[in-house]
């Protein structure tokens, strides 16, 4: 044992790999991609976010990690009665890292500059409601929209409407300057990206001095770093199959918590036979959602019958409707016209949930009779073919964005999907304002979808944190993809 | 020689700009629009066009073309559409990592190959010899992704020794970051050495039948003096030129292994650019590798020519 | 990974016998590749499992008497999945190479017979190929047209056309200048009856040598485009890909990892055992004739 021992220190010693337990202001972070750029308001990767929402850039308001909305740089807000006129008061004393202050003229900046024709912001999307900007005086903004948004204050939280400076705009992407609690300390591409305090922060100092994003891409060396040290906290574990062993390590807890990711077998509603809605049906029955969470998944996750997440108040579980049938299905697709089967295209990104889950539903149609072509792509093959010129049959993907249930309102959306029953029933969503009125009508909108099946509905994605036991503050849900770590502490 | 040199240098000049056409000729059938993937699943199209217009992607292909190459000449290698950095500085970076894992395994395998080559030919037909060729044999059989993840089953599944993979930078000295290219080094290394082990072991028992050696021994030097003093001198020549083709392609060879390993060199740069279709990261790192291919072929080519004249005349493609 | 085994041949022994039966490596190499071929042909009918169907109650079973090998994480039984893994390394292995001996032994022999501007422009489109490091053009290709069974062939039989012209024309040049053949030439003998007649036994051996060499260099190529990702495509199984799944699995599952890689090896050794045995048996002094060439 003894030389074991010594021969295990020489080599880790030899190896300079051993772990050294990490200095308690300190904090790494390991994630699974690395940020193109880190300037979130002029790009979509959610990696950016990841590394710099509310860490190192502030909104007007930010979101929590239950999701609700809470004040961020602007300290407190008014609404007019027809919803029409936002007034922000914004907070004394903020200044960016490079010791500008912050006040309303970098607000007009920031919201004008995302608004801009030339402006390369990857979500115009949320800033498209907003008639004017004005600011009043040096603490005040308003804002005026063409009509009322139920949403605004949240889409104000979101990391591209993050505020910045007209002096550092331009080289955010490498030398990002926000507001936030910390400040960008050094990025070595492809492999880290170095944060630490602010000391200047306008609010409660961060209780960390230094934290550091570890890019690890795989899974088993991600596993790895956590077993040596090099990494404190994995906050979304891509490979739920090594989830057990850190489980069963009294140095780790495995903290499963919440995502926005439905995960989705899309249909392209342009293909012949996916546009009848009985070939629809029969692929519903014939996926069983919980061998694929099982199988591709080892286990986590949560099924899902529609295009919504569970843990939403107004979530309605629709899983029953299309129980795995293989009889029915074969009858639905008889029914259809192809009692002799069915040839489709299953194209899959890159994520494991993809690549494996389309190994386990190609499996399963062939049982009743739908043979399905495996098409693996990158991303960009994935935009270009699947989701910008729809020239696909089955695709499957995870749709992350928080309440996104209005893509299916959406005209050219890559599903190709029109329905008057739901483009009436969100019509109506977006106007209402009686939270009861709300629910139902968000409970109508998935009914619909389900009732449609508009798309193989499987899994909503579960966020698998694994923490190094004695970190306290970090989100376990994931409300918005980013890893807010202001509040974050060792005990 | 002069003239010698001239001709082959024109014809590695023509080479290049060959392979830089092939190059981006290849990147031109590229699927997948890099403006489209840097912005992601909901850009708009006037926000895609105004990236495609700073990205230069909407003038002619041949423009682009002479831009690059001359660009290129003049030591600018462009702006990463990924990264938004000098791709100079990118590949810099991650030279930092590929090179000293290149040297790492040509030093490990050079250890490990030239005395086991040197002992199998002076036991040839010897058991050390059968078990020193049989592992040779193994090890150009093994590849060396499948031994890197035995190597990592062993040292770090199994005993926990090392990480698994990763590379901690450089800022926290420089021996954690030679030991996280260590096990990676080790995995390049094995076929490198059982390749070259073979080499110097028949180059070894050639010059041990050549006429001199076999004066020297009649002369009676002894054994051990003919072996190193003469035989060892003479027969490195093959295995050193074969080291010196090897390194251009060990650092191609790399792709895989730091895809093995999660190591942020050249190869996995490549890789992910290929997949992010950061086209101008592609083009210029192919571009130097095969530029450095046919550059050392061109340097062995005139060492060869320097030492047999022979060879500047005719046909040396044989 | 790299070859320079041609270069590197086992010297005949002294005093040894040149019978194929007497030669161990030969004999081993000759047993092995039958066995992998045997293994692949019987794939094509039979196997213990079907491979494409999952069975995910049974996942990551250890070896038994029902499942040999045991089962990966979707239930499938590995045996059989190494059993169809083999006969795609032997499609992979023979039609790379067939593409490499097809086009690339005419042009060599064409630039042999007929020197002038378009044997000096294939030798020097060829002296361009090998510039391009084989296994990170083989990614480019792939990505290009989509990666699968067909690409990865296509892309790592290439990289064979280059080799087997410069073998071809390299052996078929010696040949070309000897007395008889040049008395042929003079007595006016059709060119194609020279090639038939002279040359094509003269270049058979090192062909086979070298055939069954990048046979070996084909499944390692495939292999390493597999466990990238780009190769053999699912549900299809292949030894490159397997290993791919198994690396986030090491902790709990690593025969999964284990199985496949020695396969590949084995059968890599296998046929360098082979090649280098038939070099050996051939014709010793082939041991120059082929020239190294990188994965």
């Amino acid at each position: 044992m003894k030389t074991k021992l010594f021969a295990a220190a020489f080599l880790a010693a030899g190896l300079g790999m051993s772990g050294q337990a990490a200095a308690k202001d300190g904090l790494t972070l390991g994630i699974g991609l690395e940020p193109p750029h880190l300037d979130p308001t002029a790009g979509a990767a959610a990696a950016i976010d990841e590394v710099v929402y509310q860490n190192v850039f502030e909104g007007l308001t930010r979101i929590g990690p239950d999701g609700s909305v809470l004040p961020g740089l602007a300290a407190e807000w008014d609404v007019s009665d027809d919803g029409l006129t936002y007034s922000f008061k914004l907070r004394d004393g903020v200044t960016f890292h490079d010791g500008t202050a912050f006040d309303s003229a970098d607000v007009l900046f920031s919201i004008n500059r995302a608004m801009a024709e030339d402006s390369t912001n990857a979500q115009k999307g949320l800033f498209e409601p907003i008639a004017t900007v004005a600011a009043p005086d040096a603490a005040t903004v308003t804002i005026a929209l063409k009509r009322p948004t139920g949403h605004f204050l949240f889409n104000l939280g979101w990391g591209d409407v993050v505020m910045v400076a007209p002096e550092s705009a331009d080289t955010n992407k490498t030398a990002p300057v926000g507001t936030g609690p910390f400040t960008f300390d050094r990025w070595s591409k492809g492999s880290e990206i170095r944060l630490k305090r602010n000391d200047a922060y306008w609010g409660d100092a961060a209780k960390l001095a230094k934290v550091s994003f570890k890019i690890m891409p795989d899974a088993a060396s991600s596993a790895a770093a956590l077993m040596s040290g090099d990494i404190d906290v994995f906050p979304n574990f891509g490979a739920p199959e090594l989830l057990e062993q850190f489980r069963a390590d009294p140095r780790f807890e495995v903290v499963v918590g919440t995502t926005e990711g439905e995960t989705i077998l899309s249909m392209n509603h342009a293909n012949k036979a996916l546009s009848d809605i009985r070939v629809r049906r029969a692929i519903a029955h014939a996926v069983d959602r919980q061998a694929i969470i099982d199988g591709a998944m080892f286990g986590s996750g949560t099924t899902i019958g529609s295009h919504f997440a569970p843990h939403h108040p107004a979530y309605v579980d629709l899983t029953g409707m299309y129980p795995h049938d293989v009889a029915k299905a074969k009858a639905l697709l008889a029914e259809a016209g192809y009692a002799s089967g069915l040839k489709l295209r299953l194209t899959l990104p890159p994520p494991s949930y993809a690549r494996r889950g389309g190994e386990v539903i190609a499996a399963q149609l062939a049982t009743v009779g739908i043979e399905t072509e495996i098409i693996p792509v990158e991303w960009a093959q994935w935009l270009k073919q699947v989701f910008k010129t729809t020239d696909y049959d089955l695709t499957i993907v995870s749709h992350t964005e928080p309440f996104d249930i209005g893509i299916y309102a959406r005209d050219s959306y890559y599903f190709n999907y029109k329905s008057e029953r739901f483009n009436k029933v969100y019509a109506e969503l977006t106007e209402a304002v009686d939270p009861a009125k709300r629910k139902a009508l968000i409970g109508q909108a998935q009914t619909v979808l389900a009732e449609d099946s508009v798309n193989g509905f499987l899994f909503e994605l579960a966020q698998n944190g694994v923490w190094k036991k004695g970190i306290k503050g970090l989100w376990a849900n994931r409300p918005i993809q980013a890893n807010d770590v202001t509040g974050a502490y060792w005990e | 020689m002069l003239d010698f040199v001239i001709r082959r240098l024109t014809v590695l000049a023509a080479t290049l700009l060959v392979a830089a056409l092939i190059i981006f000729l290849v990147m031109e059938v590229l699927p997948g629009d890099p403006a489209e993937v840097m912005l992601g699943l909901n850009a708009q199209p006037d926000t895609l066009a105004a990236l495609r217009a700073q990205m230069g992607l909407d003038r002619p292909a041949p423009e682009r073309f002479a831009v690059w190459v001359l660009a290129f000449l003049s030591g600018d290698l462009g702006i990463s559409y990924t990264y938004d950095v000098p791709v100079a500085e990118l590949i810099g970076e991650r030279m930092g990592v590929t090179l000293p894992l290149a040297l790492m395994a040509i030093l490990l395998s050079t250890l490990i190959a030239l005395p086991s080559g040197v002992l199998s030919a002076t036991f040839r037909g010897r058991p050390a010899d059968t078990v020193i060729m049989g592992i040779a044999q193994l090890g150009v059989a093994v590849p060396n992704f499948w031994f890197a993840i035995l190597l990592i089953l062993l040292f770090a599944v199994s005993l926990g020794w090392t990480s698994a993979g990763g590379f901690p930078g450089y800022e926290d000295g420089i021996l954690p970051a030679l030991g996280a290219l260590l096990l990676p080094a080790i995995a390049l290394a094995l076929p490198q050495a059982a390749i070259l082990a073979r080499v110097t072991r028949s180059a070894v028992i050639d010059v041990l039948g050549e006429d001199y050696i076999r004066t020297a021994r009649a002369k009676g030097l002894s054994g051990g003096v003919v072996l190193w003093r003469h035989a060892v001198r003479n027969a490195l020549a093959a295995p050193l030129t074969i080291m010196g083709l090897q390194f251009s392609f060990l650092l191609a060879g790399t792709v895989i292994i730091e895809n093995v390993f999660y190591l942020p060199g050249l190869g996995r740069l490549i890789f992910q650019a290929i997949a992010q279709r950061d086209l101008i990261v592609v083009k210029d790192i192919v571009v130097l590798l095969v530029g450095l291919v046919i550059t050392v072929n061109f340097i062995v080519d005139m060492l060869y020519a320097w030492a047999d004249p022979r060879l500047r005349q005719g046909d040396n493609n044989v | 990974m790299s070859d320079i085994r041609s270069i590197a041949a086992v010297r005949p022994r002294p005093g040894f016998s040149h019978r194929a039966t007497h030669h161990p490596g030969f004999v081993i190499g000759g047993i092995i590749t039958l066995v992998v071929l045997l293994t692949a042909a019987l794939a094509l009918v039979w196997t213990p499992y079907p491979v494409t169907s999952l069975n995910i109650a049974e996942k990551l079973r250890p070896f038994s008497a029902e499942h040999l090998l045991g089962t990966d994480h979707f239930g499938r039984d590995i045996l059989s999945m190494l059993m169809v893994g083999a006969g795609n390394s032997v499609l992979v292995g023979l039609v790379a190479v067939g593409l490499g001996v097809g086009l690339g032994s005419p042009l060599g022999l064409y630039c042999a017979m007929r020197p002038g501007l378009i044997s000096e422009a294939v030798m020097r489109a060829s002296d361009l190929a090998f510039a391009f490091p084989a296994l990170l053009t083989a990614v480019m290709i792939t990505a290009i047209y989509g990666p699968g069974t067909i690409n990865s062939i296509i892309a790592i039989g290439i990289f064979n056309i280059p080799v087997f012209a410069r073998l071809t024309r390299g052996v078929s040049l010696s040949v070309w200048k000897m007395e008889y053949v040049t008395a042929a030439r003079a007595i006016g003998v059709p060119s194609l009856q020279i090639a038939r007649r002279h040359m094509l036994p003269n270049i058979a051996s090192p062909l086979i040598v070298q055939a069954t060499i990048q046979f070996a260099l084909a499944i390692l190529a495939e292999a390493g485009l597999s466990y990238l990702g780009l190769g053999t495509q699912p549900p299809q199984p292949s030894w490159g890909k397997m290993l791919h799944e198994a690396q986030t699995m090491l902790y709990f599952a690593p025969m999964l990892a284990i199985l496949p890689g020695a396969c590949i090896a084995v059968t890599v050794l296998g046929l360098n055992l082979l090649g280098d045995g038939l070099r050996d048996l051939l014709d010793p002094k082939l041991r120059h004739a082929a020239k190294p060439r990188n994965t």
